[in-house]
């Protein structure tokens, strides 16, 4: 029997046989009387980038915030490489919507400042920070200032704070919302090299359909109120094509109308 | 940028001080001298001394009374901003300090701790101490919640939260707070000497006010304010100096 690419993309959405980082089992929340996550389990792949996907108010940041110790949720459990975990730990950065940065601290220091709080000696958190800052593209802005930042900068000084602490899962919400449309295109490239060289697992929240069918290995499209996971979407988009073309693949626009399809009659 | 500011400052200074010595050569008042004067009677106490003894005895519970302010003022505004509970203890305390008429104060005062350096001391905290508590409290509880939870993300303690985050977010709030409250603080300090017993700066305002020496009393109220803009001025300095950075504005804003 052959498979659509589309079809085959949903078929194998279940990852067997994997390696799972991060798992959510039954996890519930609820803020009052609003439910925001309700009997939610999903898992995600050792060393793949997972989106969470889905309409504004469905409960990401929520759910990523939860993973990342931040919220205590009702209910559930939250499995980290093999562990139960109830707060912060080592092996989780986070990396903020609104960049969160110190704004009366250099560059430098912003980085710097995970590994600060692990009480990492100046000197070598320095040296640690500097191959970051290098990595992201902000070499020679290391004794700026965020408010001297564009927003595109700022939030790369997010994301090397969040790479310098060296944990194994990377939390990441809407971190390109807030910058502009051609800086948006090259983060995404630069976070897909990210996926490929640091062997790191990503759980990336988005609103943007074609952000996620382009970046994913996996993509949970969740629905809201409860949340729930309404499907499980494993793009496979052939990227040796080149970024310019994706966009231009039947594969990449088969699957972006799938989803559109599912979130139209929750957006209307 | 900074020789204009100076400029500024000095082109201001001179246009208050030519008032001043205008409306004391119409005169405006009988007992409102020129500002030449003042100034003369000014030079005549320093060289004399007598203003510097003065200080002396004036400085003793200002700066006492000051720093108890900011060390217990900046201490409970902390401890208020974090702590809902002793917020619902305290603040009231510290508001009803700050809208106390002070003048109504000061015979229970008096009665409690006498005529001394206490009663002073207790006045120029009553003055300055409220102001610093409150603004300090405020700062602390509008901590962007984001910074906060981006240090317990990267693994902070408690403590590393208020010494990282929470102080720093607030510097700029609580040295605003700690410049009213200073400046409340000189005027309870003079209040106090008016009140209570008359010493120091107190004494020669009052004494050169009752044999009609008004350029004198002019010059002892001039100082006073001279020496409060540059404490005032000192602690801008300090400020710029801990928190390099923070003048600069939020960037999540
Ligand atoms: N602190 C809160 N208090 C009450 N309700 C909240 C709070 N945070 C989020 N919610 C509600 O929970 C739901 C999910 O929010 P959120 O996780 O921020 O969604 P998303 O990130 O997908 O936009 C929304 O309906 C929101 O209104
Ligand atoms: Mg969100």
């Amino acid at each position: 029997m052959v498979m659509s690419q589309t079809e085959s993309a949903f078929a194998n959405a279940h990852p067997t046989e994997q390696d799972i980082a991060v798992s959510i089992r039954g996890v519930s929340k609820n803020y009052g009387a609003v439910e925001a996550l309700k009997d939610m389990s999903l898992d995600f792949p050792r060393g793949q980038l997972t989106s969470l996907l889905g309409p504004s108010g469905c409960g990401k940041t929520t759910l990523l915030k939860i993973i990342a110790g931040l919220l205590k949720h009702d209910s559930g459990e939250i499995i980290v490489n093999g562990k139960n975990v109830t707060g912060p730990g080592p092996n989780r950065a986070f990396v903020f919507q609104d960049f969160a940065l110190l704004p009366w601290a250099t560059v430098m220091r912003n980085v710097a400042f995970g590994l600060e709080l692990r009480g990492v000696p100046r000197s070598e958190r320095e040296d640690k920070a500097e191959k970051y800052i290098k990595g992201v593209g902000l070499a020679g802005f290391e004794n700026a200032y965020p408010h001297e930042l564009s927003g595109g900068m700022r939030q790369r000084v997010g994301l090397a704070r969040a790479l310098s602490v060296d944990a194994n899962v990377l939390l990441l919400d809407e971190p390109f919302s807030a910058v502009d449309e051609q800086t948006r295109r090259k983060f995404q490239e630069d976070l897909l090299s990210l996926v490929a060289n640091e062997k790191k697992t990503f759980i990336f929240v988005t609103h943007s359909i074609e952000e996620a069918v382009y970046c994913s290995d996996q993509i949970a499209l969740l629905l809201p109120r409860p949340s729930r996971v309404h499907e499980m979407i494993r793009p496979q988009i052939d990227r040796s094509k080149g970024v310019d073309n994706i966009p231009r693949e039947p594969e990449y626009l088969d699957i972006v109308d799938q989803i559109w399809a599912s979130l139209r009659a929750y957006v209307e | 940028m900074q020789n204009r500011a100076l400029y500024l400052k000095v082109l201001s200074a001179l246009l208050v001080f030519g008032a001043w010595e205008i409306a004391g050569r119409i005169p405006v008042s009988y007992a409102f001298p020129t500002f030449l004067e003042s100034m003369a009677a000014l030079a005549r106490m320093t060289f004399d001394g007598s203003i510097f003894v003065a200080y002396a005895e004036t400085l003793k519970p200002l700066v006492v009374g000051v720093a108890i302010s900011t060390f217990l003022g900046i201490g409970f505004g902390l401890w208020i901003g974090l702590s809902a509970r002793f917020d619902w203890l305290f603040s009231p305390i510290f508001i009803v300090m700050q809208a106390a008429p002070l003048a109504a104060l000061i015979p229970l005062l008096v009665m409690a701790y006498g005529i001394g350096l206490t009663s002073k001391v207790f006045v120029v905290c009553i003055m300055s101490m409220p102001v610093i508590v409150l603004s300090t409290s405020s700062a602390v509880r509008n901590t962007p919640a984001s910074m906060k939870e981006m240090a317990k993300s990267f693994l902070a303690k408690d403590y590393e939260i208020l010494l990282k985050i929470i102080i720093p977010a607030a510097s700029p709030m609580i040295f605003s707070g700690l410049r009213l409250g200073v400046s409340a603080g000189f005027i309870g300090a003079i209040l106090s000497e008016l009140k209570i017993t008359p010493t120091g700066v107190g004494d020669i305002i009052s004494y050169s006010r009752s044999i009609a020496d008004y350029p004198s009393m002019y010059a002892a109220i001039f100082s006073i304010i001279v020496l409060a803009v540059l404490f005032l001025n000192l602690l801008e300095k300090t400020e710029n100096y801990l928190f390099k950075g923070n003048d600069r504005g939020y960037v999540t804003d």
